[in-house]
């Protein structure tokens, strides 16, 4: 049967109003609602440390040295991610990838850092709802668990996000090992025993993605990601200070 | 259209990221000092988080090489929504600063 091509005059489309593509105008909006959801947990923070003179303050020497250690990974996760923009954007797969993948290292060592933080803090009796500083702030735990806990599930959706943009499916059977690694190796009582299971939700998702939809992703789509990594670095230069600077014991 | 193709050097990021880096040595120099009260040295950090932020939007997130219609109806409506949870919370968050901070 034959089909009939209707030519399409140029002028059919309009420009975007916003001067882009729609799928970064898309990451935009997406990036300024998220925005609003940690400015909301910041909000609550701030307004119970200032408003508890009684507000505990476990953060020693070592805490914010790590602390800061991780503000240096993420800082640098961001400098990597942007050399892999560039990259993209001069067409070279081979650096492209790379520095995706030197950005999921500090992606990753900022998370397993943050990991041990949460440990430590555990270990020393911190619940979401009491804490053993102060018996009469027993909203410090849930704050800070809910800021930090939400902060480092957007890094490692990030860390997975980049990897299926490196990797596509390659990434699926790394993520999976990584799961059952974590699952294996932290202990049973932890929290994150059951926490690494973001990893098996997020291979499912990436799975489902990657299957459904088959493509090579382009300089279009690493800019994309690149935005959401950036947010989350500069999420965390709200939250490093705040929840971190405002409660040392030093 | 405005595409991806961003043509500042790489030199730009590297000095992006060492201002970052300095500003957050400067934070925790202040945490270490602890010479503000509470209230003060979180107006100083919030200053600074702002700087930092603005630092990473403009140049990591490229948004200063966007058209001018993108780039301020983002600022403004964000700042707009952190204006009113700022007018919601205002009246008890001016009462505890003023009459329960030690």
């Amino acid at each position: 049967m034959a089909t009939v091509q209707h030519a399409v005059p140029q002028e059919a489309f309009e420009p975007s109003l916003f001067g882009t593509y729609s799928k970064k105008i898309g990451m935009w909006l997406f990036l300024a609602s998220d925005s609003l959801t940690f400015g909301a947990l910041l909000f609550a923070y701030s307004y119970n440390r200032i408003a508890n003179p009684a507000w505990p303050t476990p953060f020693g020497k070592p805490s914010i040295a790590n602390a800061t250690l991780m503000t240096a990974c993420l800082l640098s996760s961001s400098l990597t991610m942007v050399l892999g923009v560039i990259a993209a954007n001069r067409g070279d797969k081979a650096w492209t990838r790379n520095w995706l993948l030197a950005t999921m290292f500090f992606g990753a060592a900022f998370t397993v850092l943050h990991a041990m933080e949460w440990t430590k803090l555990m270990g020393e009796g911190m619940m979401p709802a009491s804490n053993p500083w102060a018996a009469t702030v027993p909203q410090f735990g849930g704050t800070f668990f809910t800021l930090t806990g939400m902060h480092m599930l957007h890094v490692t959706v990030g860390v997975i996000y980049l990897g299926v943009i490196a990797l596509r499916k390659k990434f699926l059977p790394v993520l999976l090992a990584l799961w059952l690694v974590g699952w294996l190796v932290t202990p049973a009582g932890s929290i994150f025993h059951y926490g690494v299971h973001v990893l098996l939700i997020g291979a499912i998702l990436s799975a489902v993605i990657l299957f459904l939809k088959p493509k090579d992703y382009d300089a279009h789509d690493v800019e994309v990601s690149g935005l959401y990594w950036h947010f989350v670095d500069l999420v965390w230069m709200f939250i490093f200070p705040l929840v971190y600077l405002m409660s040392t014991k030093i | 259209m405005h595409d991806v193709a961003h043509d500042e050097g790489k030199a730009i990021y590297f000095w992006v990221w060492a201002g970052l880096i300095f500003l957050t040595g400067v934070e925790v120099l202040l945490a270490y000092e602890q010479v503000l009260q509470p209230v003060r040295m979180l107006e100083v950090l919030l200053v600074l988080s702002v700087v930092k932020a603005a630092l990473i939007t403009l140049y990591f997130m490229h948004l200063k090489s966007e058209i001018r219609t993108m780039r301020w109806l983002l600022i403004i409506s964000v700042m707009a929504c952190f204006a009113l949870m700022w007018i919601f919370f205002f009246p008890d968050a001016d009462r505890i600063l003023h009459l329960g901070v030690k």
